[in-house]
Protein backbone atom coordinates (compact mmCIF):
# COMPACT_ATOMS: atom_id res chain seq x y z
CA UNK A 1 0.00 0.00 0.00
CA UNK A 2 3.07 2.20 0.37
CA UNK A 3 6.16 1.77 0.54
CA UNK A 4 8.14 4.32 3.30
CA UNK A 5 7.07 5.27 6.37
CA UNK A 6 8.84 8.30 8.14
CA UNK A 7 8.03 9.85 11.51
CA UNK A 8 8.19 13.20 11.93
CA UNK A 9 9.58 15.40 14.65
CA UNK A 10 8.81 19.05 13.51
CA UNK A 11 5.93 20.94 10.94
CA UNK A 12 9.13 21.82 9.21
CA UNK A 13 10.88 18.38 9.22
CA UNK A 14 7.35 16.86 7.96
CA UNK A 15 6.88 19.78 4.92
CA UNK A 16 10.32 19.26 4.06
CA UNK A 17 9.59 14.65 3.58
CA UNK A 18 6.69 16.37 1.69
CA UNK A 19 9.09 18.32 -0.47
CA UNK A 20 11.66 15.65 -0.73
CA UNK A 21 8.65 13.34 -2.35
CA UNK A 22 7.53 15.95 -4.42
CA UNK A 23 3.86 14.77 -4.16
CA UNK A 24 3.64 11.62 -3.55
CA UNK A 25 4.30 11.44 0.48
CA UNK A 26 0.99 11.96 2.32
CA UNK A 27 0.02 13.35 6.14
CA UNK A 28 -1.12 10.55 8.72
CA UNK A 29 -2.06 11.34 12.07
CA UNK A 30 -5.35 9.37 13.21
CA UNK A 31 -4.97 7.31 9.72
CA UNK A 32 -8.72 6.04 10.80
CA UNK A 33 -10.55 7.11 7.09
CA UNK A 34 -6.83 7.18 5.04
CA UNK A 35 -5.69 3.60 5.73
CA UNK A 36 -9.17 2.38 4.64
CA UNK A 37 -8.87 4.67 1.19
CA UNK A 38 -5.85 3.16 0.87
CA UNK A 39 -6.28 -0.48 1.44
CA UNK A 40 -9.46 -0.08 -1.27
CA UNK A 41 -6.81 1.73 -3.85
CA UNK A 42 -8.85 4.69 -3.28
CA UNK A 43 -5.41 6.73 -2.79
CA UNK A 44 -2.12 5.72 -3.61
CA UNK A 45 0.81 7.03 -1.98
CA UNK A 46 4.74 6.04 -1.71
CA UNK A 47 5.48 7.23 1.80
CA UNK A 48 3.11 8.38 5.12
CA UNK A 49 4.56 11.03 7.06
CA UNK A 50 3.46 10.21 10.78
CA UNK A 51 2.72 13.73 12.86
CA UNK A 52 1.57 11.93 15.29
CA UNK A 53 5.08 12.64 17.58
CA UNK A 54 5.74 16.36 16.87
CA UNK A 55 6.04 18.25 20.26
CA UNK A 56 3.56 20.72 21.45
CA UNK A 57 0.70 19.59 18.91
CA UNK A 58 -1.82 17.45 20.75
CA UNK A 59 -2.60 20.88 23.17
CA UNK A 60 -6.03 22.28 23.62
CA UNK A 61 -5.08 25.60 24.44
CA UNK A 62 -6.65 29.23 25.39
CA UNK A 63 -5.10 32.56 24.42
CA UNK A 64 -5.68 35.65 23.13
CA UNK A 65 -5.46 39.30 25.32
CA UNK A 66 -8.71 38.22 27.22
CA UNK A 67 -8.47 34.72 27.04
CA UNK A 68 -10.74 34.57 24.26
CA UNK A 69 -9.72 32.17 21.67
CA UNK A 70 -8.96 28.12 21.85
CA UNK A 71 -6.89 26.91 19.72
CA UNK A 72 -6.40 22.90 19.15
CA UNK A 73 -3.61 21.21 17.61
CA UNK A 74 -3.06 18.93 14.13
CA UNK A 75 -2.97 15.69 17.13
CA UNK A 76 -6.06 16.40 19.37
CA UNK A 77 -7.96 13.75 19.54
CA UNK A 78 -11.85 13.57 19.04
CA UNK A 79 -11.25 11.58 22.64
CA UNK A 80 -8.93 15.14 24.25
CA UNK A 81 -11.82 16.95 23.15
CA UNK A 82 -14.95 15.16 24.96
CA UNK A 83 -13.18 14.91 27.85
CA UNK A 84 -11.85 18.45 27.71
CA UNK A 85 -13.64 20.45 30.54
CA UNK A 86 -12.00 24.06 28.14
CA UNK A 87 -14.26 23.01 25.77
CA UNK A 88 -17.03 21.56 27.69
CA UNK A 89 -17.65 25.02 28.68
CA UNK A 90 -16.82 26.91 26.00
CA UNK A 91 -17.95 24.82 23.06
CA UNK A 92 -20.36 22.04 23.89
CA UNK A 93 -21.48 21.81 20.20
CA UNK A 94 -17.85 20.57 19.52
CA UNK A 95 -17.90 18.05 22.72
CA UNK A 96 -21.17 16.61 21.93
CA UNK A 97 -20.11 16.24 18.18
CA UNK A 98 -16.23 14.15 19.27
CA UNK A 99 -18.78 12.31 21.36
CA UNK A 100 -20.79 10.98 18.08
CA UNK A 101 -17.58 10.32 15.85
CA UNK A 102 -17.48 6.32 15.61
CA UNK A 103 -16.84 4.61 18.85
CA UNK A 104 -14.19 4.97 21.22
CA UNK A 105 -11.76 3.20 19.68
CA UNK A 106 -11.41 5.74 16.79
CA UNK A 107 -12.39 8.88 19.38
CA UNK A 108 -8.83 7.61 20.67
CA UNK A 109 -6.71 8.40 17.64
CA UNK A 110 -8.98 10.18 14.96
CA UNK A 111 -7.97 13.98 14.91
CA UNK A 112 -10.19 16.67 14.72
CA UNK A 113 -7.83 18.04 11.84
CA UNK A 114 -7.59 14.79 9.78
CA UNK A 115 -11.73 15.09 9.66
CA UNK A 116 -11.37 18.08 8.41
CA UNK A 117 -8.72 17.62 5.55
CA UNK A 118 -10.96 14.50 4.63
CA UNK A 119 -13.45 17.99 3.74
CA UNK A 120 -16.68 14.89 4.12
CA UNK A 121 -19.85 16.80 4.12
CA UNK A 122 -21.11 15.07 7.08
CA UNK A 123 -18.32 14.81 8.90
CA UNK A 124 -19.43 15.72 12.62
CA UNK A 125 -15.89 17.84 13.57
CA UNK A 126 -16.21 19.80 10.22
CA UNK A 127 -19.62 20.85 10.83
CA UNK A 128 -19.35 21.62 14.62
CA UNK A 129 -16.32 23.81 13.47
CA UNK A 130 -18.57 25.11 10.63
CA UNK A 131 -21.14 26.59 13.50
CA UNK A 132 -18.37 27.74 15.61
CA UNK A 133 -16.90 29.80 12.49
CA UNK A 134 -13.41 28.52 13.34
CA UNK A 135 -10.33 29.26 11.26
CA UNK A 136 -7.31 26.66 10.38
CA UNK A 137 -3.26 27.46 10.25
CA UNK A 138 -2.05 26.10 7.10
CA UNK A 139 1.67 25.39 6.71
CA UNK A 140 2.88 25.12 3.17
CA UNK A 141 6.51 26.21 1.64
CA UNK A 142 4.86 29.53 1.87
CA UNK A 143 4.64 30.09 5.48
CA UNK A 144 2.11 30.03 7.80
CA UNK A 145 -1.52 31.52 7.63
CA UNK A 146 -5.22 31.47 9.35
CA UNK A 147 -8.09 30.96 7.11
CA UNK A 148 -11.72 30.14 7.63
CA UNK A 149 -12.43 26.74 7.04
CA UNK A 150 -15.29 27.53 5.29
CA UNK A 151 -12.37 28.19 2.47
CA UNK A 152 -11.24 24.89 2.90
CA UNK A 153 -14.16 22.74 1.38
CA UNK A 154 -13.95 22.13 -2.01
CA UNK A 155 -15.97 19.19 -2.37
CA UNK A 156 -16.96 15.56 -1.09
CA UNK A 157 -13.36 14.31 -0.24
CA UNK A 158 -11.54 17.47 -1.48
CA UNK A 159 -9.73 20.35 0.74
CA UNK A 160 -8.08 23.18 -0.01
CA UNK A 161 -5.13 21.64 1.45
CA UNK A 162 -2.79 19.58 0.10
CA UNK A 163 -1.66 16.76 2.50
CA UNK A 164 0.84 15.69 0.05
CA UNK A 165 2.56 19.34 0.28
CA UNK A 166 0.87 21.60 3.16
CA UNK A 167 -0.30 21.02 7.02
CA UNK A 168 -3.08 21.96 9.10
CA UNK A 169 -1.41 22.84 12.27
CA UNK A 170 -3.85 24.07 14.44
CA UNK A 171 -7.49 24.69 14.33
CA UNK A 172 -9.01 28.26 16.69
CA UNK A 173 -12.41 29.37 17.24
CA UNK A 174 -13.77 32.26 19.78
CA UNK A 175 -14.69 30.80 23.39
CA UNK A 176 -18.21 31.08 23.71
CA UNK A 177 -18.99 33.43 26.99
CA UNK A 178 -21.21 34.11 29.32
CA UNK A 179 -24.65 34.99 27.26
CA UNK A 180 -23.37 32.39 24.15
CA UNK A 181 -23.96 28.81 23.87
CA UNK A 182 -23.62 26.04 21.65
CA UNK A 183 -25.68 22.48 21.16
CA UNK A 184 -24.93 19.57 18.34
CA UNK A 185 -27.98 17.19 16.97
CA UNK A 186 -27.61 14.02 14.95
CA UNK A 187 -30.08 11.06 13.68
CA UNK A 188 -27.97 8.04 12.77
CA UNK A 189 -29.38 4.46 12.23
CA UNK A 190 -27.87 3.57 15.85
CA UNK A 191 -25.95 5.55 18.09
CA UNK A 192 -22.32 4.69 17.97
CA UNK A 193 -20.28 3.20 14.54
CA UNK A 194 -22.98 5.05 11.89
CA UNK A 195 -22.50 7.93 9.54
CA UNK A 196 -24.90 10.85 10.57
CA UNK A 197 -28.20 10.84 8.14
CA UNK A 198 -27.97 14.76 9.08
CA UNK A 199 -26.26 16.30 11.50
CA UNK A 200 -26.31 19.80 13.26
CA UNK A 201 -24.07 22.56 14.87
CA UNK A 202 -25.59 25.91 16.32
CA UNK A 203 -23.88 28.36 17.84
CA UNK A 204 -26.06 31.39 19.43
CA UNK A 205 -25.14 35.27 21.13
CA UNK A 206 -27.89 36.63 22.70
CA UNK A 207 -28.36 40.62 23.58
CA UNK A 208 -27.96 41.75 27.49
CA UNK A 209 -31.38 41.25 28.03
CA UNK A 210 -31.20 36.77 27.42
CA UNK A 211 -34.14 37.71 25.29
CA UNK A 212 -33.04 38.33 22.07
CA UNK A 213 -30.67 37.21 19.48
CA UNK A 214 -27.69 38.93 18.45
CA UNK A 215 -25.47 36.46 16.32
CA UNK A 216 -26.38 32.69 15.16
CA UNK A 217 -24.98 30.38 13.53
CA UNK A 218 -26.21 27.28 11.91
CA UNK A 219 -23.81 23.96 10.36
CA UNK A 220 -25.31 21.48 8.82
CA UNK A 221 -23.79 18.05 7.11
CA UNK A 222 -24.42 16.05 4.66
CA UNK A 223 -26.88 18.76 2.83
CA UNK A 224 -24.80 19.83 0.04
CA UNK A 225 -21.60 19.19 -1.65
CA UNK A 226 -19.49 20.19 1.76
CA UNK A 227 -20.08 21.14 4.98
CA UNK A 228 -23.11 23.78 5.11
CA UNK A 229 -23.82 26.82 6.61
CA UNK A 230 -27.44 28.19 6.54
CA UNK A 231 -26.59 31.66 6.50
CA UNK A 232 -30.12 32.52 5.67
CA UNK A 233 -31.93 31.83 8.93
CA UNK A 234 -28.85 33.38 10.49
CA UNK A 235 -29.48 36.37 8.86
CA UNK A 236 -33.49 36.10 10.27
CA UNK A 237 -32.52 35.24 13.62
CA UNK A 238 -30.37 38.42 14.12
CA UNK A 239 -31.94 40.94 15.73
CA UNK A 240 -35.63 38.53 16.47
CA UNK A 241 -36.32 36.91 19.97
CA UNK A 242 -35.17 33.44 20.96
CA UNK A 243 -38.81 31.34 21.24
CA UNK A 244 -40.54 28.47 19.31
CA UNK A 245 -42.04 30.57 16.70
CA UNK A 246 -38.65 32.21 15.95
CA UNK A 247 -37.07 28.62 16.00
CA UNK A 248 -39.84 26.99 13.29
CA UNK A 249 -39.32 29.67 11.20
CA UNK A 250 -35.72 29.86 11.20
CA UNK A 251 -35.82 26.04 10.59
CA UNK A 252 -37.92 26.41 7.76
CA UNK A 253 -35.40 29.24 6.07
CA UNK A 254 -32.38 26.41 6.59
CA UNK A 255 -34.45 23.71 4.80
CA UNK A 256 -34.83 25.96 2.12
CA UNK A 257 -31.73 27.05 1.74
CA UNK A 258 -29.81 23.79 1.44
CA UNK A 259 -30.21 20.64 -0.87
CA UNK A 260 -30.60 17.22 1.27
CA UNK A 261 -30.56 14.55 -1.17
CA UNK A 262 -32.28 10.75 -1.26
CA UNK A 263 -29.61 8.49 -0.43
CA UNK A 264 -29.76 4.91 -0.18
CA UNK A 265 -27.22 5.29 3.01
CA UNK A 266 -28.64 7.72 4.38
CA UNK A 267 -32.43 8.19 3.72
CA UNK A 268 -35.05 9.53 1.57
CA UNK A 269 -34.82 13.61 0.46
CA UNK A 270 -38.45 14.21 1.89
CA UNK A 271 -37.95 12.50 5.59
CA UNK A 272 -34.25 14.31 5.56
CA UNK A 273 -35.63 17.64 5.02
CA UNK A 274 -38.64 17.17 7.76
CA UNK A 275 -35.89 15.59 9.88
CA UNK A 276 -33.54 18.76 9.64
CA UNK A 277 -35.74 21.36 10.78
CA UNK A 278 -36.60 19.14 14.20
CA UNK A 279 -33.26 19.20 14.56
CA UNK A 280 -32.29 23.11 13.75
CA UNK A 281 -35.44 24.42 16.21
CA UNK A 282 -33.88 21.70 18.84
CA UNK A 283 -30.56 22.95 18.36
CA UNK A 284 -31.60 26.24 18.54
CA UNK A 285 -33.90 25.49 21.73
CA UNK A 286 -31.08 24.01 23.51
CA UNK A 287 -28.35 26.37 22.30
CA UNK A 288 -30.12 29.02 23.84
CA UNK A 289 -30.59 27.08 27.21
CA UNK A 290 -26.85 26.25 27.22
CA UNK A 291 -26.24 30.19 26.87
CA UNK A 292 -28.22 31.01 29.95
CA UNK A 293 -26.53 28.20 31.92
CA UNK A 294 -23.15 29.81 31.16
CA UNK A 295 -24.63 33.06 32.45
CA UNK A 296 -21.49 34.91 34.34
CA UNK A 297 -19.67 32.17 34.44
CA UNK A 298 -16.09 33.82 33.80
CA UNK A 299 -13.12 32.21 31.66
CA UNK A 300 -10.84 29.97 33.37
CA UNK A 301 -6.84 30.49 33.33
CA UNK A 302 -5.91 27.11 32.45
CA UNK A 303 -4.11 25.43 30.08
CA UNK A 304 -4.94 22.16 29.02
CA UNK A 305 -2.04 20.12 27.96
CA UNK A 306 -3.68 16.77 25.68
CA UNK A 307 -3.08 12.98 26.99
CA UNK A 308 -3.15 11.58 23.34
CA UNK A 309 -0.61 8.78 22.92
CA UNK A 310 2.71 9.85 22.22
CA UNK B 1 6.03 1.16 -7.23
CA UNK B 2 9.73 0.29 -5.48
CA UNK B 3 9.84 -2.48 -3.63
CA UNK B 4 8.84 -1.37 0.41
CA UNK B 5 11.38 -0.88 2.74
CA UNK B 6 12.17 -2.95 5.92
CA UNK B 7 11.52 -1.08 9.36
CA UNK B 8 12.66 -2.07 12.70
CA UNK B 9 9.65 -1.98 15.03
CA UNK B 10 10.11 -2.03 18.56
CA UNK B 11 7.06 -2.21 21.07
CA UNK B 12 6.28 -3.22 24.67
CA UNK B 13 3.65 -5.75 24.18
CA UNK B 14 2.04 -7.80 27.42
CA UNK B 15 4.90 -6.71 29.62
CA UNK B 16 7.42 -7.79 26.78
CA UNK B 17 10.31 -5.95 25.03
CA UNK B 18 9.66 -6.87 21.62
CA UNK B 19 11.47 -6.22 18.03
CA UNK B 20 10.58 -6.93 14.67
CA UNK B 21 11.36 -6.46 10.97
CA UNK B 22 8.76 -5.63 9.03
CA UNK B 23 7.32 -3.95 6.21
CA UNK B 24 6.46 -0.14 5.76
CA UNK B 25 2.78 -1.09 5.25
CA UNK B 26 1.64 -3.83 7.75
CA UNK B 27 -0.70 -2.99 10.48
CA UNK B 28 -0.50 -3.71 14.00
CA UNK B 29 -3.20 -6.27 13.82
CA UNK B 30 -0.88 -8.46 11.04
CA UNK B 31 2.35 -7.82 13.46
CA UNK B 32 0.47 -9.13 16.14
CA UNK B 33 -1.07 -11.88 14.87
CA UNK B 34 1.31 -13.14 11.94
CA UNK B 35 4.72 -12.33 13.20
CA UNK B 36 4.01 -12.15 17.14
CA UNK B 37 1.49 -15.22 17.10
CA UNK B 38 -1.24 -13.18 19.06
CA UNK B 39 -4.03 -15.01 17.14
CA UNK B 40 -6.36 -14.15 19.71
CA UNK B 41 -7.31 -10.17 18.50
CA UNK B 42 -9.04 -10.89 15.51
CA UNK B 43 -9.79 -9.62 12.08
CA UNK B 44 -13.47 -9.15 11.70
CA UNK B 45 -14.29 -6.52 9.14
CA UNK B 46 -11.15 -4.86 8.38
CA UNK B 47 -12.61 -1.61 8.43
CA UNK B 48 -13.05 0.07 11.73
CA UNK B 49 -16.26 -0.95 12.36
CA UNK B 50 -16.70 -3.99 14.34
CA UNK B 51 -14.16 -3.56 16.74
CA UNK B 52 -13.35 -7.37 16.97
CA UNK B 53 -9.08 -6.32 16.41
CA UNK B 54 -9.45 -4.06 19.54
CA UNK B 55 -5.98 -3.70 21.52
CA UNK B 56 -5.01 -1.58 24.51
CA UNK B 57 -2.13 1.06 23.05
CA UNK B 58 -0.75 3.57 25.63
CA UNK B 59 -3.95 2.67 28.05
CA UNK B 60 -6.57 3.54 25.50
CA UNK B 61 -8.60 0.52 23.30
CA UNK B 62 -7.91 1.41 19.41
CA UNK B 63 -8.16 -0.76 16.28
CA UNK B 64 -5.62 -2.56 15.35
CA UNK B 65 -7.03 -3.16 11.79
CA UNK B 66 -6.38 0.66 10.65
CA UNK B 67 -3.12 1.49 12.89
CA UNK B 68 -0.02 0.99 10.68
CA UNK B 69 1.92 -0.79 12.71
CA UNK B 70 5.11 1.65 12.76
CA UNK B 71 2.40 3.73 14.47
CA UNK B 72 3.17 1.42 17.49
CA UNK B 73 6.90 2.50 17.73
CA UNK B 74 7.76 2.99 21.42
CA UNK B 75 4.46 2.46 22.40
CA UNK B 76 2.93 -0.17 25.00
CA UNK B 77 0.64 -2.67 23.75
CA UNK B 78 -1.64 -4.81 25.81
CA UNK B 79 -3.29 -8.02 23.56
CA UNK B 80 -5.94 -10.34 25.14
CA UNK B 81 -3.10 -12.96 25.60
CA UNK B 82 -1.31 -10.26 28.04
CA UNK B 83 -4.67 -11.15 30.57
CA UNK B 84 -4.37 -14.16 32.23
CA UNK B 85 -2.48 -14.78 35.02
CA UNK B 86 -0.75 -18.51 33.65
CA UNK B 87 -3.52 -20.80 33.67
CA UNK B 88 -5.39 -18.18 35.86
CA UNK B 89 -8.27 -16.26 33.80
CA UNK B 90 -8.42 -12.08 34.17
CA UNK B 91 -11.56 -11.63 36.05
CA UNK B 92 -13.15 -10.34 32.79
CA UNK B 93 -12.48 -13.08 31.23
CA UNK B 94 -13.72 -15.33 34.02
CA UNK B 95 -16.93 -12.91 33.84
CA UNK B 96 -17.35 -13.59 30.36
CA UNK B 97 -17.41 -17.30 31.23
CA UNK B 98 -20.15 -16.99 34.35
CA UNK B 99 -22.73 -14.61 32.70
CA UNK B 100 -22.69 -16.34 29.37
CA UNK B 101 -21.34 -13.45 27.23
CA UNK B 102 -19.31 -16.02 24.71
CA UNK B 103 -21.28 -17.41 21.93
CA UNK B 104 -19.34 -17.98 18.82
CA UNK B 105 -16.21 -16.06 20.31
CA UNK B 106 -15.01 -14.23 17.92
CA UNK B 107 -15.53 -10.71 19.34
CA UNK B 108 -14.86 -11.63 22.86
CA UNK B 109 -11.45 -10.74 22.86
CA UNK B 110 -12.03 -7.09 21.35
CA UNK B 111 -15.16 -6.64 23.79
CA UNK B 112 -12.76 -8.02 26.86
CA UNK B 113 -10.07 -5.22 25.53
CA UNK B 114 -12.46 -2.46 25.64
CA UNK B 115 -13.57 -3.38 28.55
CA UNK B 116 -10.12 -3.34 30.39
CA UNK B 117 -9.21 -0.35 29.21
CA UNK B 118 -13.12 0.99 30.80
CA UNK B 119 -11.69 -0.51 34.01
CA UNK B 120 -8.67 0.23 34.02
CA UNK B 121 -9.41 3.90 33.58
CA UNK B 122 -12.61 4.12 35.46
CA UNK B 123 -12.64 1.03 37.85
CA UNK B 124 -16.75 2.10 38.84
CA UNK B 125 -18.38 2.78 35.84
CA UNK B 126 -22.28 3.58 35.34
CA UNK B 127 -24.19 0.60 33.29
CA UNK B 128 -24.02 3.61 30.29
CA UNK B 129 -20.33 4.22 30.73
CA UNK B 130 -19.96 0.30 29.66
CA UNK B 131 -22.27 0.88 27.23
CA UNK B 132 -20.37 3.46 25.68
CA UNK B 133 -17.07 2.02 26.02
CA UNK B 134 -18.20 -1.39 23.93
CA UNK B 135 -20.67 0.68 21.69
CA UNK B 136 -17.38 0.52 19.31
CA UNK B 137 -17.98 -3.77 19.25
CA UNK B 138 -20.08 -5.35 17.59
CA UNK B 139 -21.86 -8.76 18.26
CA UNK B 140 -23.68 -11.15 16.29
CA UNK B 141 -24.50 -14.23 18.66
CA UNK B 142 -25.36 -13.03 21.90
CA UNK B 143 -26.68 -9.30 22.16
CA UNK B 144 -25.33 -7.24 24.53
CA UNK B 145 -27.01 -7.54 27.81
CA UNK B 146 -24.84 -10.29 29.29
CA UNK B 147 -21.70 -8.23 28.16
CA UNK B 148 -22.97 -5.85 29.89
CA UNK B 149 -24.38 -7.60 33.25
CA UNK B 150 -20.19 -9.37 33.12
CA UNK B 151 -18.45 -6.38 32.85
CA UNK B 152 -20.92 -4.82 35.76
CA UNK B 153 -20.20 -7.95 37.94
CA UNK B 154 -16.76 -7.59 37.83
CA UNK B 155 -16.65 -3.45 38.16
CA UNK B 156 -18.90 -4.61 41.24
CA UNK B 157 -16.24 -6.82 42.88
CA UNK B 158 -13.93 -4.31 42.21
CA UNK B 159 -15.59 -1.98 44.88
Amino acid sequence: MWQAYEIATSVEGALAILDRYGGRARLIAGGTDLVIELQEGKRQVECLVDITRIPGLDRIEQHGEQSDWITLGANVTFRQIKESPLLQQHARVLVDAAATVAALQIQAVATLVGNLVNAMPAADGSVALTALDAEAEVAGSSGRTWRPIGDLFLGPGRSAVDPTRQMITAIRFRALQAGQGSAWGRIGRRRALTLPILNCGVSVGLDDSRERFTWARIGLGPVATVPFRAREAEAFLAGRPAGDEIYSLAAEIAAGECHPRSSLLRASKEYRVEALKVLIRRGLASAVANSLSTLGRPLSSATQRGAGPG
Amino acid sequence: MSESNTYSLTMRVNGRDITVEIGADELLVDVLRDRLGLTGTKIGCGQGECGACTVIMGGQPVLSCLLPALRAQGQEITTIEGLSDGQTLHPLQQAFIDHGAVQCGYCTPGFIMSAKALLDANPHPTRDQIKEAIAGNLCRCTGYVKIVEAIEAVAGDAG
